[in-house]
C-alpha cells in the first residue's frame, strides 16, 4: 500500500507536467518561473481549501459549505473593517479562522451528536449561510475604498519574492504533512476513515475526530475568506460561489478516496495545482473561460474511474499474496 | 428439530416490535407534516389578505410543481440507497439542447423530443458510471453535475436562447380547466404513476429492497445493478420533464437556468419522510412536502421576504426535519435512563 500511494501522485504530477509541456510548446512564456509564481499564487486558495476538504473527507464525511463558510466569514471580517478600520490585520485575521472554525463546529456538531448525514447537514448549512450572507449585508458590497488598505495590502504584501496568499498555501502544506504525519489527530482521522469499526476499539472518538475536521476544515475556510475578500478588495453575497465544487474536484482528482482513509497532502496539492494550471492555461490558449466547468467535471469522472480502477487491481493483489502465503 | 421452536418464537417477536414502531412512526411522519402543511396554510391566509385567492395559489404551484416532478423519481433513488446530484445540471443541458434544436428549426413536438431525450442520456450517462464502473454516486453526480452544465456553458456562453414557438408555450403557462394549470396536472399524474410504481409492484418492492440490503437483494434474485440503472434513467427524464416545463414556462435558455435546484429537489424528497441513507420512504409523503415547500416559498414571497432568506428557511427545514426526531429519540432515551 505504501508503494502505491506515491505512484498515483506521480502519475498526476506527470499530467502536470505533460500540460505544462503542452502550453509550453506554443506558448513559452506561459512557464516563465514567474508566470508559474503567479498561477501557484492563483491557485493558493483553493490549495488551502482542498487542505481542509481533505482532512473531513478521509473521515468519511464530505464539507460543502466550505464556499459559503468561506463568503460569510469574508462578508464579516470586511464589515468589521470598515465599521473598525483601526483593527489591526493580525485581530482581523484571527477573527476570520475563529469564526470558520465556529461555523465548521455547526457542521461538526450535527454529524457527532446526531448523526446526520454530512452530505445534508453541509447542503443545509451551504444555503443557510448564504442566506446570512444576505442578511447581515442587507444584499450590499463592500467595496474596495471602503476597506483599510492595510486589509486589502495583506495578501498582496511580498514576502522573500512570494506574495503572503502564496506563503499562506505553503505553510499550511507544510502544517497539515506535519499534522498528517506525525500527531496523534492525523492518524486517528486515517483510523476514522479507513476502519471506524477497528477506530473505536483503538479508543478513538470517531465522532469526535469527524467533528474536529470540520472545525479544522472550517477555520481553513474562514482563512481562506479574508484572503479572498482582501486579496479581490470586494464582498457580496455570491463570492466564490460554486467554489466548494472545485475543492471537491481537487480532492478527488488528488485520489482521495471519497469512501474515506486514502488520501494525501501531497494528491491534495497536486490535485489543486492541476485545476489551477487548467484554469489559468485556458486563456493563454486562447480557450473560452466558459470550458472551465466541464473540464473540472470530467476531470472527476476520469479521475475516481481511475482511482477505483487502481483500488480494485490493489485488492486482487493483496488476496493473491494471502492466498500464496498459505 | 429442537431448535425449531426457539428461533420461531424469538422471530415472532422482534418483526412485531419493529413492524408496530415503524408503522407508528410513518403514520405520525406523514400526520405530521400534513399538520404543517395546514398550519402553514392558515398562517399564510391570516399573514396576507391575498393568499385565499384561486388564482393565486394556482401561480403558487409553479413553485413546488418542476421540482417535485423531479422528487418522486429521486425519491425512488434515494430509497434505493443512491443519490442524483446532478439533476438542475440535466435541466441546464436539456434546456440548452433546446434552444439548439430550435436554432434548427424544431416545432414544438421535436423540442420535447429532444428535452426528454437528453433527460434520458444524462441519466444514462449517470447510470453508467455507477452501475457499470461501480464508482459512488455522489462523486459521479457532482462531477456530472459540473460537466452537464459546463457543456451548456460552453454552448451558450453568456449568451441566451430565445424565440420559443407560442405553442410550446403550453406546457409551462397553460391551463387544463378555470385555474388548473398542465403542470399540476402533469404533477398529479407522475405522482400517481410513482406512487403505484413504488407501492404496489415488483419493480417497488426492489427499490425497498435494495435500499435496506444490496446484498440480501442480490441474493434473493433482484438484479440490483439493472434496476439502479433504470433509476438514474428516471431520474434524468423527469430531469428532462422538467426542463421542458421550466423552459416552457420562462420562455428562454440560459446555462444558469435551475442552478442550485438539485438541493430544494432532495430537501423535498427528505422531507417527505425518506430515509436519506435509503430502505424506506413514501410517495405520499413526497406529495405532503411539495405542497408544504411550495406554501412556505409562496407565503414569504407575499409577505416581501427576499429568494435568497427563503434559502434558509429551506436548509433549516432540510437540518431540521432530520435533526428534530434524532433529538426526540434522544430525549426520550434519556427519560428511561
Amino acid at each position: 500500500m505504501m508503494r502505491l500511494v506515491p505512484v498515483r501522485e506521480t502519475i498526476l504530477a506527470g499530467a502536470i507536467l505533460v500540460l505544462l509541456i503542452l502550453v509550453a510548446s506554443r506558448f513559452p512564456g506561459f512557464v516563465a518561473p514567474s508566470n508559474l509564481a503567479n498561477v501557484f499564487n492563483d491557485t493558493a486558495p483553493l490549495i488551502i481549501l482542498a487542505l481542509g476538504q481533505m482532512v473531513v473527507i478521509l473521515t468519511r464525511c464530505i464539507d460543502l459549505s466550505v464556499a459559503a463558510n468561506l463568503a460569510l466569514t469574508g462578508m464579516a471580517v470586511a464589515m468589521i473593517n470598515v465599521a473598525m478600520p483601526g483593527l489591526p490585520i493580525p485581530v482581523i485575521i484571527a477573527i476570520a479562522i475563529l469564526l470558520g472554525g465556529a461555523l465548521g463546529a455547526i457542521n461538526g456538531v450535527l454529524v457527532w451528536k446526531l448523526a446526520i448525514p454530512p452530505i445534508v447537514v453541509t447542503l443545509g448549512t451551504m444555503t443557510i449561510f448564504r442566506g446570512i450572507i444576505f442578511l447581515i449585508s442587507d444584499g450590499k458590497w463592500v467595496n474596495s475604498h471602503e476597506m483599510s488598505p492595510a486589509f486589502t495590502g495583506v495578501p498582496r504584501m511580498v514576502l522573500l519574492g512570494l506574495p503572503v496568499l502564496s506563503w499562506a498555501a505553503i505553510v499550511t502544506i507544510f502544517l497539515f504533512a506535519i499534522m498528517m504525519a506525525r500527531t496523534q489527530f492525523g492518524r486517528s482521522i486515517f483510523a476514522v476513515g479507513g476502519n471506524p469499526h477497528a477506530a473505536v476499539y483503538t479508543g478513538i472518538d470517531v465522532g469526535k475526530t469527524q467533528f474536529w475536521a470540520f472545525v479544522v476544515s472550517g477555520a481553513l475556510a474562514g482563512l481562506t475568506g479574508y484572503l479572498w475578500v482582501s486579496r479581490f478588495a470586494v464582498a457580496y453575497v455570491d463570492i466564490a460561489g460554486g467554489f466548494e465544487l472545485e475543492v471537491v474536484a481537487a480532492c478527488v482528482i488528488g485520489g482521495i478516496s471519497i469512501a474515506g482513509g486514502i488520501g494525501s497532502v501531497g494528491g491534495a496539492v497536486l490535485g489543486a495545482l492541476f485545476l489551477g494550471v487548467v484554469k489559468n492555461a485556458l486563456p493563454v490558449v486562447n480557450i473560452s473561460p466558459f470550458w472551465q466547468l466541464a473540464i473540472s467535471g470530467s476531470a472527476i469522472l476520469i479521475a475516481v474511474a481511475f482511482n477505483a480502477r487502481a483500488g480494485r487491481k490493489k485488492g486482487r493483489i493483496i488476496l493473491k499474496e494471502a492466498e500464496g502465503a498459505k | 428439530m429442537t431448535d425449531a421452536p426457539q428461533p420461531a418464537t424469538q422471530a415472532r417477536h422482534v418483526p412485531d416490535r419493529l413492524n408496530s414502531s415503524a408503522a407508528r412512526l410513518f403514520k405520525s411522519w406523514e400526520a405530521l407534516l400534513l399538520a404543517v402543511a395546514i398550519s402553514i396554510f392558515m398562517i399564510n391566509s391570516f399573514a396576507s389578505p391575498y393568499f385565499l385567492n384561486a388564482w393565486n395559489l394556482s401561480d403558487a404551484t409553479f413553485n413546488f410543481t418542476e421540482k417535485a416532478m423531479i422528487a418522486f423519481a429521486m425519491a425512488l433513488l434515494i430509497i434505493s440507497g443512491e443519490i442524483d446530484l446532478s439533476v438542475a445540471s440535466i435541466i441546464a443541458l436539456a434546456s440548452t439542447a433546446m434552444g439548439l434544436a430550435l436554432q434548427y428549426g424544431a416545432g414544438t413536438p421535436e423540442l420535447v423530443m429532444v428535452g426528454l431525450t437528453v433527460g434520458l442520456l444524462c441519466g444514462a450517462f449517470n447510470g453508467f458510471f455507477v452501475t457499470v464502473l461501480g464508482l459512488p454516486s455522489i462523486v459521479v453526480t457532482i462531477g456530472t453535475m459540473s460537466l452537464f452544465r459546463g457543456i451548456s456553458f460552453i454552448i451558450l456562453g453568456d449568451d441566451a436562447f430565445r424565440g420559443y414557438p407560442s405553442s410550446f408555450s403550453w406546457f409551462g403557462q397553460g391551463y387544463i380547466y378555470w385555474v388548473f394549470t398542465v403542470e399540476m396536472l402533469l404533477f398529479v399524474i407522475i405522482a400517481i404513476i410513482y406512487g403505484v410504481l413504488l407501492h404496489k409492484t415488483n419493480f417497488g418492492r426492489a427499490v425497498y429492497a435494495i435500499g435496506n440490503n444490496p446484498t440480501a437483494a442480490l441474493f434473493s434474485g433482484i438484479r440490483v445493478q439493472r434496476v439502479k440503472f433504470i433509476l438514474f434513467l428516471l431520474t434524468g427524464l423527469m430531469s428532462g420533464v422538467a426542463a421542458v416545463c421550466l423552459t416552457s414556462r420562462l420562455g428562454s435558455t440560459r446555462p444558469s437556468i435551475a442552478m442550485g435546484m438539485e438541493l430544494e429537489v432532495v430537501t423535498m424528497v427528505v422531507l417527505g419522510g425518506v430515509n436519506i441513507l435509503g430502505g424506506s420512504g413514501t410517495i405520499p409523503g413526497v406529495v405532503i412536502a411539495a405542497f408544504v415547500m411550495g406554501l412556505v416559498t409562496f407565503g414569504l414571497g407575499l409577505l416581501n421576504v427576499p429568494g435568497i432568506v427563503m434559502s434558509i428557511f429551506i436548509g433549516l427545514l432540510l437540518i431540521g426535519v432530520i435533526a428534530l426526531p434524532r433529538l426526540w429519540a434522544m430525549v426520550a432515551a434519556r427519560r428511561k435512563a
